[in-house]
């Protein structure tokens, strides 16, 4: 049984090959189309797979609350100074409140310029406490991170860039530095860390390589929450202040499935105290759900199309079984003045049909399973001709196989075959044997 | 041994009869014979009197309008499409005028297709086709293909590939016929050793040199038969 089904194989694959060119452009259509299922896929997963690493890096079981500025009334324009954001009292109130949180983590950031002799660096001034570390998994280069001793201490842990920059050839530890107007020592170094992409319009990208780490309350003590900035040209000076206390405050949630409620009853909470929007309640879980969902409406969404391809594959395969069907109608009456049974000549066509779609899908799938390096050449060559065409999303992506897609474009490449192939088949199997005999 | 043991077909009072734009016509007015194993029968007539139409019948290819045709024991006017293939493939053995071998095949492959359809495969299938062409003379040719043949080592071809099921009798139709004198001598040679090895052989022909190395001789006019005689 299993004998004769691989023998009716090779003998399909003899007659496909007597018309070797028609064969190969008919199996083209569905090596396209099962190809296109895993290329785009793996496209599209890749993309996700990025989006949703980003996610989790911010913590499935953390609610991030931010500082938002809010839309301007008519009197706020007139103001010099706009105080907003979330306030300490916030925190406060969410630390007492809640009690279901394991921790929350306040987080206070600002453009600032440090200075050592003549180098300067414009960097983000980061007011932070101890667990701001571990919560954006920073590692340290050298020195070590803030302790609870430095709170109120005059100290500052440097990022990768902002040390290149004051200390591009010494070792900046013990070292200290001018933040404004006041001499800090230098205790660490954080290692590079990649940035973080923007996340839909919740969260903004954020480079943590520029960033200068000192103590929360160290900041409020010295710094204070107003700061002034010079903006405009014109006839002299115009300075606004921003009057923010906090810019974030980290809360992780004990239990994941209490995520979403807690994050509702922290809205609820500040909603009470502020009278402007001017803070954001982001919980990354719902982020992950909201990516899951786009990512399988754009799987859902590339398998039509996929699928539209390979149907007209299967369309021009018909089209070649049908014309193979009439061009060998004097073979089938042979084999049936021989004893082929109709089922024999079903059989015979459509397993044909079917090493033919077979072929092209499993073609198909290694041309796809090599979307890795084959794109990763493209872009290479891209990149070397013109190395601003590409966006940043196509430079980093790397596309991501999924196995589904392999198995799902090469069942549908089989059933194809099957579909298209039993309409010839049938009419093969159908024709009057007699008539078939004297068939020129 | 009885009469009947011995017959290998038997038809009885065979009608055929086709609707041809609106027209009935009648291709087998009532014909009766009887064949025996063993016998070398060539069926003669002019063309319009019925011969393609009874060989059609007698290859189970048709099914007769009326009257019986008793294949061993079984009447094929009352056979569905499956048991007339499965018989087409056990109990006849075709020799086409035209040889009819399949072109994407080598001579060993051809001979091994009606096996095939009866779910005989592997190596004892080879060893009797081998076996058969070499008993017609082409040992030597087991791999090539039937374009790479003459006419008569063709038609030898198919003579293997009708007698590999080891059918009851052997169904030629003009299997002489694009063969010129030589080849065709051959080829009746090798009809006779095969008949008087005891294979039943109906010929179906309108030359008389063919018909006259048969041992009997039935001739058809206008759906009737016109003479039956013995050699």
């Amino acid at each position: 049984m299993i004998f004769q089904f691989f023998q009716t194989v090779v003998l399909g694959i003899k007659s496909l090959m007597v018309q070797k060119l028609r064969a190969g452009l008919a199996a083209l259509g569905i090596f396209i189309g099962t190809a296109t299922v895993i290329w785009l896929v793996a496209m599209g997963e890749g993309v996700s797979f990025r989006a949703q690493q980003q996610i989790l890096e911010l913590g499935a079981r953390n609610i991030i609350v931010r500082t938002k500025q809010p839309n301007e009334g008519e009197q706020d324009a007139a103001n010099r100074v706009k105080t907003y954001g979330l306030l300490r009292a916030d925190y406060r109130r969410i630390v007492e409140n809640i009690p279901n949180i394991s921790r929350a983590i306040p987080m206070r950031e600002l453009r600032f310029e440090l200075r050592l002799g003549d180098r300067t660096a414009d960097a983000k001034l980061v007011g932070c406490v101890e667990d701001y570390l571990a919560l954006n998994r920073l590692e340290m280069a050298r020195g070590r991170w803030l302790s609870s001793r430095d709170r109120g201490k005059k100290v500052v842990v440097l990022a990768s860039d902002t040390a290149r920059r004051l200390f591009p050839f010494e070792n900046p530890i013990g070292r200290t530095i001018w933040v404004g107007a006041e001499f800090y020592t230098v205790i660490g170094q954080t290692r590079d860390r990649t940035a973080s992409a923007a996340i839909g319009g919740s969260l903004d990208s954020r480079d943590y390589n520029l960033d200068a780490y000192i103590p929360l309350k160290t900041l409020r003590q010295r710094v204070g929450d107003l700061v002034m900035k010079r903006v405009g040209g014109g006839q002299g000076f115009n300075f606004i202040g921003e009057d923010v206390e906090l810019s974030q405050i980290t809360v992780e949630v004990e239990n994941i499935e209490e995520v979403d409620e807690t994050a509702q009853i922290i809205e609820t909470l500040l909603k009470k105290y502020h009278e402007k929007e001017d803070y954001a309640v982001v919980v990354p879980r719902e982020l992950l759900r909201q990516a899951e969902r786009t990512r399988t409406m754009f799987n859902v969404l590339l398998v039509v199309i996929a699928g539209i391809s390979l149907l007209v594959g299967g369309i021009g395969i018909m089209n070649i079984m049908l014309a193979t069907v009439t061009e060998r109608t004097r073979e089938i009456g042979i084999r049936r003045a021989l004893g082929a049974t109709r089922t024999d000549i079903i059989s015979q066509f459509l397993i044909e049909t079917v090493v033919l779609t077979a072929s092209g899908g499993l073609l198909g799938v290694l041309f796809g399973l090599s979307v890795g390096p084959i794109f990763e050449t493209l872009k290479r060559a891209v990149l070397t001709f013109s190395p601003e065409s590409l966006p940043p999303i196509v430079q980093t992506l790397e596309p991501r196989i999924a196995p589904w897609s392999v198995v799902l474009s090469l069942a549908i490449s089989l059933g194809v075959g099957v579909l298209f192939g039993v309409y010839p088949a049938r009419k093969a199997a159908f024709l009057d044997p007699i008539e078939a005999l004297r068939h020129e | 041994m009885s009469v009947e043991d011995q017959i290998a077909f038997r038809v009885e009072d065979l009608c055929r009869s086709y609707f041809l734009k609106g027209e009935t016509v009648h291709a087998l007015k009532g014909v009766s014979f009887d064949v025996l194993a063993g016998e070398y029968i060539a069926i003669m007539g002019p063309s319009g009197s019925g011969k393609s139409t009874l060989l059609n019948v007698l290859g189970c290819l048709d099914r007769p309008t009326s009257g019986r045709y008793i294949l061993a024991g079984d009447d094929v006017a009352t056979l569905n499409d499956y048991q007339l293939s499965r018989i087409r493939g056990q109990r006849i053995g075709f020799v086409f005028q035209s040889y009819n071998l399949l072109q994407q095949l080598n001579v060993l492959e051809n001979i091994k297709v009606p096996l095939q359809y009866q779910g005989l495969v592997g190596s004892e299938a080879d060893v009797l086709c081998q076996h058969l062409a070499e008993r017609v003379g082409l040992g030597n040719r087991l791999y090539h293909r039937p374009t790479e043949l003459s006419g008569g080592q063709q038609q030898r071809v198919a003579i293997a590939r009708s007698l590999v099921n080891d059918p009851y009798f052997i169904l030629a139709d003009e299997a002489t016929g694009n063969l010129d004198s030589k080849t065709t001598d051959e080829v009746l040679d090798l009809f006779e050793t095969l008949n008087n090895d005891g294979k039943t052989i109906i010929m179906i022909t309108h030359e008389d040199e063919v018909a006259a190395r048969s041992k009997r001789v039935i001739r058809l006019r206008d759906g009737l038969i016109e003479s039956d005689t013995r050699n």
